[in-house]
């Protein structure tokens, strides 16, 4: 276990000096998350007809989306993808270490460095500043009871899994693709919408439920965010929960799998 | 003025036969563009589906800003790479080279590159705009057509300003400040709904500081022939898309004073 716990806290470490960048990132989502509000709350306000969800917990919805969005496989690790691309990977598969296991610790630590990097400011920004200003109505709410802010914590474990586990479904593609390009343009978009960053899923059409219900990516936004609200209790909680750690071994199997495949036909890049 | 033209033609045409060679990737870029660009007008169907209408406002007539606006986007972010990538450009003391050349520095950057995957996005919001106006059974007369046109021109230019500016920043910076994605990919993210449905100073701050209602709201406003909930008159309607060709201006103007303040990095 040591070697791979070596890797999570170094590139965990390295990741987080990149703060000017991670400041930029938290004007645009916070700009981000107000003109999503602005807009639910135009679509709220004019509308007579009763919707799933009461618009204080969407607000709540829509800044833990963008204090979150770190959890989400929106990019790659940026030395995996070098190192594929340059061929450098060969140094990487003599390593005595299990490789899945290794690429998931380096995912790991680009997803939490991310989120560490981005979830504190705008919580703070939103849970405590705005209160008191103009906006309150706007504000982020504090979780629904203990209860909820317990099973979110670990309904927040199971979706940093879940999106460790599709990231390096994108990083095990770039075996075959060899460029950044292919997936990593793709996934990032359908995750967006069916996650839930996009819009709210339980505001979707009840036709698309079922859908959305089956697909693996509301477990990273979806799941967690409406138990912290308290909008998903109870035995419909656990089950939410119980689907997405399933599909976040189901993942990590698939991509172990794919990984042995790739190696098998991996060209080494000269140079 | 025709000579710089045509080496513009030329750059671009250069540029669209190096991107070519990697097909593929070509292909899912665009694939990529196109996607994420459907998937926010998922959203904006699915948000409508849910509670019928946005203060009067349809889905397609707010299809009509979305596709406009878009459509203005992809123009503009396609050809101005050399711009989004200055920052770049600057720290690695590539502009000296830049300067030495017998043509002006904007030629020269907005030749560097015409992106040509942002066809996705491009594809995707004429979609959008082509389903809207059938939906709408909108007759385009020579006038509305015109209107249209100058929405969309006056658009491409408000955001090629702001990628000018964003470039323009980065002589004093040195690095390329990633705030200024709030006014492009936030300004793309605000005007595809009606202007008249945001808080007033946010309106007001797209209106005056960064004209994009001028070249979204407004226009389209006219083309659907309907009362404007913020009371501009008609006439209003159909010249504003010229504060975008004013606001390129400024902001050419702003790059040019940037240029008498650059000092080269040396590396």
């Amino acid at each position: 276990m040591r070697p791979y716990l070596a890797i999570l806290s170094a590139r965990y470490r390295m990741l987080l000096q990149y703060r000017a960048a991670a400041l930029a990132g938290i004007t645009t989502q916070f700009f981000w998350g107000f003109i999503r509000i602005m807009i639910l709350g135009a679509f709220y306000a004019a509308s007579d007809v009763d919707p799933p969800m009461a618009f204080a917990a969407v607000v709540t919805y829509v800044w833990l989306g963008q204090a979150l969005l770190g959890m989400l496989p929106w990019n790659l690790e940026p030395e995996i993808e070098a190192m594929v691309r340059e061929g450098n990977v060969a140094f990487e598969l003599v390593r005595p270490v299990d490789l899945y296991s290794l690429w998931y610790m380096r995912t790991l630590a680009l997803r939490t460095a991310s989120t560490s990097l981005r979830a504190v400011p705008i919580v703070l920004l939103a849970g405590f500043v705005l209160p008191w200003t103009p906006l309150a109505d706007w504000a982020l709410a504090a979780p629904a009871g203990l209860a909820a802010a317990g099973l979110w914590m670990l309904a927040t474990v199971v979706a940093m899994a879940l999106g460790c586990a599709l990231t390096m479904l994108v990083h095990v593609s770039l075996m075959w693709t060899i460029s950044g390009d292919g997936l990593s343009r793709v996934v990032p978009s359908l995750v967006s919408v069916f996650s839930g960053m996009v819009v709210p899923l339980p505001l979707f059409p009840d036709v698309l439920q079922p859908l959305l219900h089956a697909l693996p990516f509301r477990g990273l936004v979806d799941v967690p965010l409406r138990i912290w609200a308290g909008h998903l209790e109870g035995a419909e909680a656990w089950t939410a929960l119980g689907g997405a750690a399933l599909w976040a071994l189901a993942l990590v199997a698939l991509g172990r799998f794919l990984l042995a495949r790739g190696c098998r036909r991996l060209v080494v890049q000269g140079g | 003025m025709t000579d710089s033209l045509r080496l513009w033609i030329r750059y671009m045409a250069l540029s669209v036969r190096a991107q070519m060679q990697y097909r593929a990737s070509f292909f899912l870029a665009a694939l990529g563009q196109f996607l994420g660009t459907a998937t926010e007008f998922a959203g904006i169907w699915a948000l409508f589906s849910r509670f019928g209408e946005l203060r009067d406002w349809t889905l397609w007539e707010v299809a009509l800003f979305y596709g406009v606006v878009n459509v203005a986007f992809a123009l503009a972010d396609a050809l101005s790479t050399g711009f989004d990538r200055f920052g770049d450009t600057v720290k690695r003391g590539h502009f000296d080279r830049l300067l030495v050349r017998p043509r002006s520095t904007v030629l020269q950057l907005a030749g560097q590159e015409l992106a040509f995957r942002r066809v996705g996005r491009l594809l995707q919001g004429a979609l959008v705009l082509g389903v809207a106006s059938a939906s709408l059974e909108l007759d385009w007369t020579a006038a509305r057509a015109a209107l249209l046109a100058a929405a969309i021109l006056g658009g491409a230019c408000v955001f090629f300003g702001l990628f000018v500016v964003h470039a323009t920043i980065a002589f004093w910076t040195i690095e390329s400040l990633e705030l200024m994605n709030t006014l492009t990919y936030g300004g793309v993210q605000t005007a595809q709904y009606p202007l008249s449905i945001y808080a007033a100073p946010f309106r007001r701050f797209f209106t005056f500081a960064v004209p994009l209602a001028c070249v979204a709201y407004f226009p389209v406003v006219a083309i659907l022939e309907r009362d404007d909930p913020l009371g501009s008159p008609f006439w209003l309607q159909c010249i504003a898309p010229l504060a975008g060709v004013v606001f390129l201006a400024a902001s050419l103007q702003f790059w040019r004073f940037g240029e008498r303040h650059y000092t080269s990095t040396g590396s």
